[in-house]
């Protein structure tokens, strides 16, 4: 298992290197230094000499791959690439453009990200699970049918129009909770209940489809009908072997997203006005901030992979019959 | 086949379902009773204060005032810092007063002798300007932790390393403050702020034109700065000590005198006085920033402001709140006693010599989308908002007469609407070294590019924009300046002739699109075509717009062109590139705006002066235009004093612009503003940005009004609870069934060949 996942490390590495490479040359396909500076010193009176200055205090005054200036190693290495770019493998994510330190913003938005996303994740999950056994354990009633077309019609519905339906019914109707905001704490549960509920409910419809499928189809497997020729009651050939079973293809889709949770939700934190990280890397995008686009791009990459690794050791923990050679 | 079922055993007994709802019915009770309603957004320990709540949208970048300069961050900063100057409060046309000086300095001229000159002097004489600002005595700054020192005087808290910062990650882990008085060296360590290698500031390319040794000043700062930091690390600068490095364009003269020296005669640079880039700031607040690992921490001057005004920012968290606080120090302000016709009978005046500020605290929520803002703010959660197209409709009821008010639903809240029209002009502008639209140097091509542009200032229907797409909140405009800025004439005289006609009747309406035509043919463009080569014209729009939600706008640009039979070609681009070709001169015709600086005609009128061509020079006159004469009036014109010659010039000036259309005039954006009825003395001021010390607060009647809009509606929650219950009673009744069943195969296993099981 070890060399297992030092090998998919070493993989990681690469696969970073490339992530980094395209991220750094499309960000400066769009946007050159010239624009970035502009940006931050606003459009108002605005002189060559004011954005050269800025360039230099900001270290965006260098040639983006090769320095024909330097000579020797220096070429290579007093560029815009390795100087802004590289200095991720050592999680230097340095300052934004504002001057703003980028870690701790980082480390300060990513607790909020976490709050709404970790319950959404769970009690969604949960409750997907819930509704698609239901709908398997009564396959071809009434229920089954009905619970099918809820489904369609859930994953019909734009997210926004649950965010803005639930603002408008449970906060401003009905006044139960704050229409948006964010409090640290214990308190911040009055804020997390709206959005976690349209969370919960803006996802149910395609997952419990979904997760439905894949329980009939194990249902329809030989070990199932083995289960009951024993005389097992259907209750635990659902809940004991098929639901184990049909973890393996749920875990493909879920493990892999459990890192990302971090990275927060752009339109939900958005309504909700909760300061999560959700709306950090797009907020950089239109500041053509490249500090935070390289540093978001960067660690969700390496959440990615890392998710993707954890799935693969999730598998060999569910399916005895995968190994890790 | 048949289906045995036993006797269903009932899930929930209707005791069980009873207690149950009991039991969340006490909860929800118990909850509603804490005296709080369940929606407030606010911590309790903030209940009742004499708070006002308000929301920003965009997260300020620099809190810094040698840097900052837009609007988001001038809602913070500018009630935290005190330039020399400010504007009346109440008075229209705008009007300076002293802010932390004590009286409007009076430009002293001189010759390049050094000779004094008089006042009237004419501005082609005057070698330089002395400013000689005297500041009020006993001005102190808000508590500190950089102003904190021991027994023997020194600062607590300058280390020589990063060690000393253990554990310190926001201001408050400083537990000691100090103060300290307000002094005229501190403004003049701000403005030799302007030019730090490290600070960036935006004005100092403009202020280096007028400031005299500003620019070498820069120059020398770069390199004392560049051998500073020879060695360091980036994130480790050491600290550059203004104080050891003078110039001559300002010194203090005294405790509470300093002289700015301005090249020429610079008659606006008294504005430029009354923005927080010239407020003070303190060089330990400076050097208590610099410390080594305080960047690291987002511990900074740009994260932390620290001034002289009515309030201090205690809580900077721009991703969710940003919180200012009355400062205990600052020196008090009396209300203004005097203000427009009117002001009185509106109230506006029950305050008049009281000190302000009169509100404790204001809390600023981050609100990035209008839906919940505006829901707020009918909760009564947020004391003022804008009005958002969103929700134009529900607030405003436009009469048929084109006249605006509440609706109903405002009214019956006590909701007041104030309106302003924004210092501000938006137009489409004709590129002049383009050789269709401009003309170049053929004065028949000229001629002929004048008529095309004033056809297409016919034809494109501003009106008909404003209407549509802004609605109603504009004025058409006739010519560049704004109302409430000098040089602006309202009436009969203010009508721009070229595109506008006055009827038999004496009404003032649009020309026809038959003028048009007929101005768009003498232009040699016939029907649309070139009455040469019988091609059509076909002319280029660049713009930025290219969303789905833009599409309605781009059709509407498209119809106002073919109405005159020109093909018009949109071509969009990222702000980068629309940037780029605008600088360039790349372009035909593209849309721009100016929010003014400060309520000077010249602020306006620069826009169009031939030397400040953005093609040219990088200037702000992004159109290119060229007129000798017009540039000659704004030569003279911007150093006049307000009055009957400087009148007459900007008229000559405004037909002139009128004559060439450079501009097609668009419009003067009308801002909308709501306020609950227990936020009084609000008056919308479009120059000061310091007002809300004179807002005053009702906090009773919030509360009160809040308790009333926001009574919590329960009985979903026990529906909701009941419905969910009911709908699995279904699923058990089923499954009961099935448990029960015995030795038969159900029909539903049938149908799903499965076989069913066995029990």
């Amino acid at each position: 298992m070890t060399a297992y996942i030092v090998r998919r490390c070493l993989y990681a590495v690469l696969i970073l290197i490339g992530v980094n490479l395209i991220t750094f040359w499309l960000f400066f396909k769009v946007n050159t230094p010239d624009d970035m500076a502009r940006m931050q010193l606003g459009s108002k009176r605005v002189t060559a000499e004011a954005i050269a200055r800025w360039k230099v205090d900001r270290g965006y005054d260098k040639p983006l791959f090769y320095n024909a200036d330097a000579s020797g190693a220096a070429a290579l290495t007093e560029t815009l690439y390795v100087r802004k770019s590289l200095e991720m493998f050592r999680f230097e994510f340095g300052a934004a453009d504002d001057g703003r330190d980028i870690a701790h913003e980082i480390s300060t938005r990513m607790w909020p990200s976490l709050a709404l996303a970790l319950p959404v994740f769970v009690l969604g999950l949960l409750a997907c699970i819930a509704f698609a056994l239901l709908m398997a354990f009564f396959r071809a009633t009434a229920i089954d049918f009905w619970g099918v077309v809820l489904c369609v019609v859930m994953m019909s519905v734009s997210g926004l129009f649950y965010i803005i339906g639930g603002q408008y019914l449970v906060a401003k109707i009905w006044a139960l909770v704050p229409i948006s905001g964010y409090a640290p704490g214990f308190d911040s549960a009055r804020f997390l209940l709206l959005p976690v509920l349209v969370g919960l409910i803006a996802g149910l419809g395609s997952s419990a489809r979904w997760y439905r499928t894949i329980f009939l189809e194990e249902v329809s497997k030989d070990y199932v009908r083995t289960a009951r020729a024993k005389g097992l009651a259907e209750t635990t050939v659902f809940f004991r072997h098929v639901l184990k079973n049909a973890m393996i293809p749920i875990l493909t889709g879920v493990v892999v997203s459990i890192p990302l949770l971090f990275m927060g939700s752009l339109i939900s934190e958005s309504f909700f006005g909760i300061p999560g990280l959700g709306s950090y890397t797009i907020e950089a995008i239109q500041a053509q901030d490249f500090g935070v686009v390289r540093a978001m791009v960067f660690i969700g990459s390496v959440l990615y992979i890392f998710g993707l690794l954890l799935t693969d050791i999730a598998y060999t923990l569910v399916d005895p019959r995968v190994r890790f050679d | 086949m048949e289906c045995e079922l036993s006797k269903v055993q009932n899930p929930l007994n209707a005791r069980d379902l009873y207690r149950v709802l009991v039991v969340i019915a006490i909860t929800v009770t118990f909850l509603g009773g804490c005296g709080r309603a369940w929606n407030d957004p606010y911590p309790a320990a903030e209940h009742g204060g004499n708070t006002l709540y308000s929301a920003f949208s965009e997260r300020p970048k620099h809190l810094d005032p040698a840097q900052s300069y837009t609007e988001d961050e001038n809602q913070f900063i500018a009630q935290i810092y005190e330039p020399p100057l400010q504007y009346h409060y109440l008075k229209r046309p705008f009007a300076l007063i002293p802010g932390a000086a004590t009286e409007l300095p009076k430009p002293k001229y001189f010759d390049a002798n050094n000779r004094p000159l008089p006042q009237n002097t004419d501005a082609a004489r005057v070698a330089y300007s002395i400013y000689e600002i005297n500041i009020r005595p006993g001005v102190r700054y808000a508590p500190h932790p950089a102003f904190a020192v021991d027994a023997g005087g020194k600062p607590l808290y300058l280390s020589p390393d990063a060690e000393g910062l253990r554990g310190k990650y926001r201001l408050l882990d400083f537990p000691q403050t100090g103060t300290r008085e307000l002094s005229a060296a501190d403004y003049v360590y701000q403005i030799k702020r302007l030019a730090h290698p490290r600070v960036n500031s935006p004005i100092l390319g403009h202020m280096s034109d007028y400031i005299i040794g500003l620019k070498e000043y820069a120059v020398r700062l770069g390199a004392e700065d560049k051998k500073l930091q020879a060695g360091r690390k980036a994130g480790e600068a050491a600290f550059l000590d203004l104080t050891q490095y003078d110039f001559e364009g300002a010194r203090a003269t005294g405790p509470h005198t300093y002289q700015i020296r301005v090249k020429g005669k610079y008659p606006q640079f008294v504005y430029w006085l009354a923005m927080p880039f010239f407020a003070a700031v303190p060089v330990e607040a400076d050097r208590f920033y610099a410390q080594p690992g305080m960047a690291a921490r987002n511990i900074t001057l740009d994260w932390f402001p620290v001034g002289t005004g009515p309030y201090m920012l205690t809580e900077n968290n721009p991703n969710a709140r940003m919180v200012l606080e009355r400062n205990p120090l600052f020196r008090g302000e009396a209300y203004p006693a005097e203000g427009e016709p009117g002001d009185e009978k509106a109230g506006m005046l029950t305050d008049a010599g009281k000190l302000a500020p009169f509100i404790d605290r204001i809390i600023y929520s981050r609100e990035k989308e209008s839906i919940p803002y505006w829901n707020k703010f009918l909760q009564g959660y947020y004391d003022q908002s804008g009005i958002s197209s969103d929700s134009f409709d529900s607030a405003v009821r436009v009469g048929a007469s084109g006249e605006t008010g509440l609706s109903p639903e405002m009214e019956q809240r006590g909701i007041r609407l104030e309106t302003s029209v924004a210092t501000s002009s938006f137009y489409l502008a004709f590129n002049w070294i383009d050789a269709v639209v401009g003309g170049g140097g053929d004065p028949v091509q000229r001629e002929r590019a004048k008529k095309l542009r004033q056809a297409i200032s016919i034809a494109v229907d501003f009106d008909e924009f404003i209407s549509i797409f802004a609605n109603g909140r504009g004025i058409s405009g006739q010519g560049p300046i704004p109302p409430g800025i000098f040089g602006f004439r309202d009436g009969p005289e203010g009508i721009n002739p070229v595109v506008y006609e006055r009827d038999a009747s004496g009404v003032v309406r649009r020309r026809s699109l038959e003028v048009s035509k007929r101005l768009l043919a003498e232009a040699g463009y016939p029907g649309g075509r070139d009455a040469k080569t019988g091609q059509p014209l076909v002319l280029y729009l660049d713009t930025t717009a290219r969303g789905p939600g833009d599409k309605p706008r781009l059709d509407w640009y498209r119809k106002q062109f073919d109405s005159i039979g020109v093909q018009l070609d949109i071509r969009t681009s990222d702000w980068n590139r629309f940037q780029e070709k605008v600088r360039k001169g790349n372009t035909q015709m593209f849309f721009l705006g100016w929010n003014a600086d400060y309520p000077d005609p010249e602020n306006f009128l620069f826009l169009l002066y031939g030397p400040n061509s953005g093609a040219k020079t990088g200037g702000e006159n992004k159109s290119n235009y060229q007129n000798t004469e017009y540039d000659s009036l704004f030569e003279r014109m911007k150093s006049m004093d307000n009055g009957a010659e400087r009148q007459a010039a900007i008229d000559r000036m405004v037909a002139i612009l009128r004559e060439d259309a450079p501009w097609s005039w668009g419009f003067h954006p009308r801002d909308y503003g709501l306020y609950h009825a227990w936020l009084t003395n609000v008056k919308p001021n479009q120059m000061a940005r310091n007002s809300l010390k004179f807002y005053r607060v009702d906090t009773a009647l919030r509360a009160g009004k809040r308790a009333e809009w926001n009574q919590p509606v329960l009985w979903p929650v026990p529906l909701f609870i009941l419905l969910l219950a009911l709908s699995a009673l279904p699923a058990w009744r089923s499954w009961r069934a099935r448990e029960n069943r015995v030795a038969r195969v159900s029909n539903a296993d049938i149908n799903a060949g499965t076989g069913g099981g066995v029990e």
